[in-house]
């Protein structure tokens, strides 16, 4: 029983999230300019073909920066709380 | 504990292949989709096909985990030194100095579709390059290391 009502509660919410997605008009937003701009001056600035890759490395250069330094974070922080595994060299514990 | 034979044959027979396709991503970034990341994610995995095929204290010793952490920490001071080195210049930090320029990565491009050009794009192709051997020598250690507490017991 209770899963029934599970199912069509779910059924519900797909068809509206359907309704709601068959009103969207999906390659034509609302508000373009930053995308106009990209697409009309990256080659131009950038001198790149790949305007995802201007983006992402010289409009949005800081937001890579700190990806990178998430990641060297990580790499940081995994190798701190596995190194016993690995019978590091500089191990103190075994 | 090993895989079978013809497994450990297909790693060593795919394993250049991979390494080749993660550079072509990492160094075409500025010209066709993918870039520094997925590039040096898609070298990683090679490392991962690797350890998978044979058993990981078997290739442990012949991964260079010093050369790993040196790639890792030289791919993030390249990424920053390029960006620092517009400033020598005097232009904004991670200005695009290289783009235009004439010189290294400095050809312009024409606007619209074309067939695309290696030597363009300024310091695109650097960053590329610095994110690229970065993340391939992060995700290899991370890899290595939590690879090599599988089946540990006790902690």
């Amino acid at each position: 029983m209770k899963r029934n009502l599970t199912i069509l509660l779910l059924l519900v919410l797909a068809g509206m999230l359907l309704v709601l997605a068959a009103g969207f008009h999906y390659g034509t937003p609302l508000v373009s300019d930053m995308d106009d701009y990209f697409i009309r001056f990256g080659q131009e600035q950038i001198a790149a073909n790949n305007i995802v890759c201007s983006i992402v490395f010289d409009y949005r250069g800081f937001d890579t920066l700190g990806e990178s330094t998430v990641l060297f974070c990580a790499v940081i922080g995994v190798s701190l709380m596995f190194r016993r595994f690995l019978g590091g060299e500089d191990d103190a514990d075994e | 504990m090993q895989m079978s034979k013809i497994v450990r044959l297909s790693a060593d027979i795919m394993y250049p292949f991979v390494v080749i396709f993660g550079l072509y991503v990492i160094m075409h970034g500025h010209i066709t989709p993918g870039g520094g990341f997925q590039g040096g994610a898609v070298v990683a995995t090679g490392a991962a096909l690797v350890i998978v095929a044979y058993a990981l204290h078997d290739v442990k010793a012949m991964i260079p985990k010093v050369l790993l952490y040196l790639q890792e920490s030289m791919g993030l001071l390249l990424f920053i030194g390029a960006g620092l080195a517009g400033m020598l210049l005097a232009f904004p930090f991670f200005f695009n100095w290289l783009a235009n320029s004439g010189s290294l990565f400095g050809m312009p491009v024409p606007f619209g579709p074309n067939p695309g050009e290696l030597n363009t794009a300024g310091f695109l192709p650097i960053m590329n390059i610095a994110v690229g051997i970065e993340v391939w020598g992060g995700l290899t250690l991370i890899l290595l290391y939590m690879l090599s507490g599988v089946g540990k017991e006790g902690y």
